[in-house]
């Protein structure tokens, strides 16, 4: 008999795996990796916030992983030098946000669960929180697939075939500061936009097309929170740095796959 | 009607104009190029055309439903992204596996469907770009430099390519070029660009015109060569005119 948070451990792992597979795609065509830092460090501010002010935690990180999310595509917008500034911001966010919380009473120890996610206390709650995200972004990106896949290889072309990058570009906001809200309590702040790069960055290794590496990302995803989930069961891990080895232990087998294969 | 054209279009970058008072019309079936020196603005001509750059005075026409390829400058298809030939040819636009095969073999590229983008050389890279354009039927195929970084051999055989597809689907073509002696054979109508039109006409008239020779006479090389005795602007020569001579009698 399977305990039921085990399941829901693991249908959670499923579903931020489903969104992260062809977001992180995305996010490695577009060398968006500092982006997905920026946003995802974000979310602790976000907790402080939604602590602070009797707000539900996902409301919290959602809204400020947003303002974050789209205070950034604003500032590459205007040609600001995007290492440096996204590296001020993410740390910056980080910090702030662990100062903010230390002021909230009695969440210290919960610390460690926002900073390195806490799968096996997933919620029915939370997992409703992070199908329901997990499917607004898979809806949006495979809604504007075309689109934002041509845009990923040129604005112009893109521009040229009548379809709007901006607006493409700012699908892709919103879609990370979901997962970002969506991913917190599974892998943590900390990791997020670990989970976003390396599960698409080991699908890359064995893919031929756009949308194989999108699949194969969320396979890869998918095992890994599984995989993570089992060690923070029988040893007591954390969570999210648990699944993140597991992700980068299937990217070395990628690549040796792939070196073989040439 | 014009397939396209331009009203006293201008484009600023900054506080720079970039473009000023460029007034053009592509017309059905014609051949037309850009022909201008580095930073003359040719290829930001063809973006504001296409609606990339915003203009900052004039007006761009399209006629209504106008059906546009469109072969940009380069484009590099990152390593981090695995896109097939036949995948590529489905963006924006999806289409079928029998399409897609007529356009290849059209650009003279058959059986490279499952080929990698990042793995096509220079030449076979533009002509997948050019597959890609022609699938949308266009009346109008916009390229910008679309030989840059090809040989000689290459370079006139894209040439011919570009004159078998408009002999065959009747589309107009507007293409910028720097690379003078390919375009003035390949071409109906030459438009001289920096900054301004400068002048514009057939080839022929056009290469007898003391503002494309103002243009072009310093520098070039093969079939301008023999140019610059007539009309020598070099620093060296210390002749009255200032540098700046060749704009003042660039205007009609």
């Amino acid at each position: 008999m399977i305990d039921d948070f085990l399941i829901r451990a693991g249908l959670a792992g499923l579903g931020l795996a489903v969104a992260t597979g062809p977001l992180g795609s995305f996010v490695v065509w577009r060398r968006m990796a500092y982006f997905g830092d920026a946003t995802s460090h974000a979310a602790i501010l976000g907790v402080a916030l939604a602590l602070a002010l009797h707000l539900p935690i996902a409301a919290g990180t959602l809204i400020v992983a947003l303002t974050m999310a789209l205070t950034v595509s604003t500032l590459a917008a205007k040609g600001w030098a995007m290492d440096t500034t996204l590296g001020v911001l993410a740390h910056s966010a980080l910090a702030f946000g662990l100062v903010a919380i230390s002021y909230v009473p009695g969440v210290r120890a919960d610390l460690s669960s926002y900073l390195f996610g806490d799968i096996l206390a997933v919620t029915p709650m939370d997992l409703g929180f992070i199908w329901g995200g997990a499917v607004i972004v898979l809806g949006l990106l495979v809604w504007r697939w075309q689109a934002l896949l041509t845009a990923t290889l040129s604005e112009d072309l893109a521009h040229a075939s009548g379809l709007n990058p901006d607006r493409e570009r700012l699908v892709l906001t919103l879609a990370l500061a979901l997962v970002v809200a969506v991913a917190l309590k599974i892998v943590g702040a900390l990791l997020i936009a670990a989970m976003l790069i390396i599960p698409a960055a080991a699908a890359r290794a064995v893919s031929r097309t756009p949308e194989a590496m999108a699949v194969i990302a969320s396979v890869i995803g998918a095992l890994a929170c599984l995989a993570g989930l089992s060690l923070s069961l029988w040893q007591d891990t954390p969570a999210g740095p648990s699944i993140v080895s597991a992700a980068a232990i299937c990217f070395a087998a990628a690549a040796i796959i792939s070196a073989f294969r040439r | 009607m014009s397939l396209l054209s331009a009203q006293n279009l201008a484009v600023r970058f900054g506080g720079a104009e970039v473009l000023s008072g460029i007034s053009l019309a592509i017309e059905a079936g014609e051949i037309v190029t850009i022909l201008g020196p580095n930073g003359s603005g040719k290829s930001t001509l063809l973006r504001a055309l296409l609606g990339i750059v915003p203009l900052s005075a004039g007006q761009v026409r399209r006629a209504l439903g106008l059906r546009l390829g469109y072969v940009p400058q380069k484009l590099s298809v990152d390593r981090s992204m695995p896109m097939t030939v036949r995948r590529f040819l489905s963006l924006p636009k999806r289409v079928s596996d029998a399409e897609a095969t007529a356009a290849l073999v059209r650009v003279g590229l058959p059986d490279v469907e499952a080929r990698q983008m990042a793995a096509l050389s220079g030449g076979q890279f533009q002509r997948v770009l050019l597959a890609r354009a022609l699938l949308s039927d266009p009346q109008i195929l916009i390229l910008d430099e679309p030989t840059q970084g090809l040989d000689q051999p290459g370079e006139a055989a894209f040439y011919r390519l570009i004159e078998e597809v408009r002999a065959q689907t009747g589309a107009a073509i507007l293409m910028v070029s720097h690379d003078l002696h390919v375009v003035m054979a390949a071409s109906d109508r030459v438009i001289c660009l920096n900054g301004h039109i400068c002048c514009e006409g057939t080839p022929r008239v056009v290469s007898n015109a003391p503002e494309y020779r103002a243009l072009f006479g310093l520098g070039t090389k093969g079939a301008l060569a023999l140019y610059q005795h007539q009309h020598d602007h070099s620093h060296d020569h210390g002749h009255g005119h200032s540098h700046h001579a060749h704009e003042d009698h660039a205007h009609d």
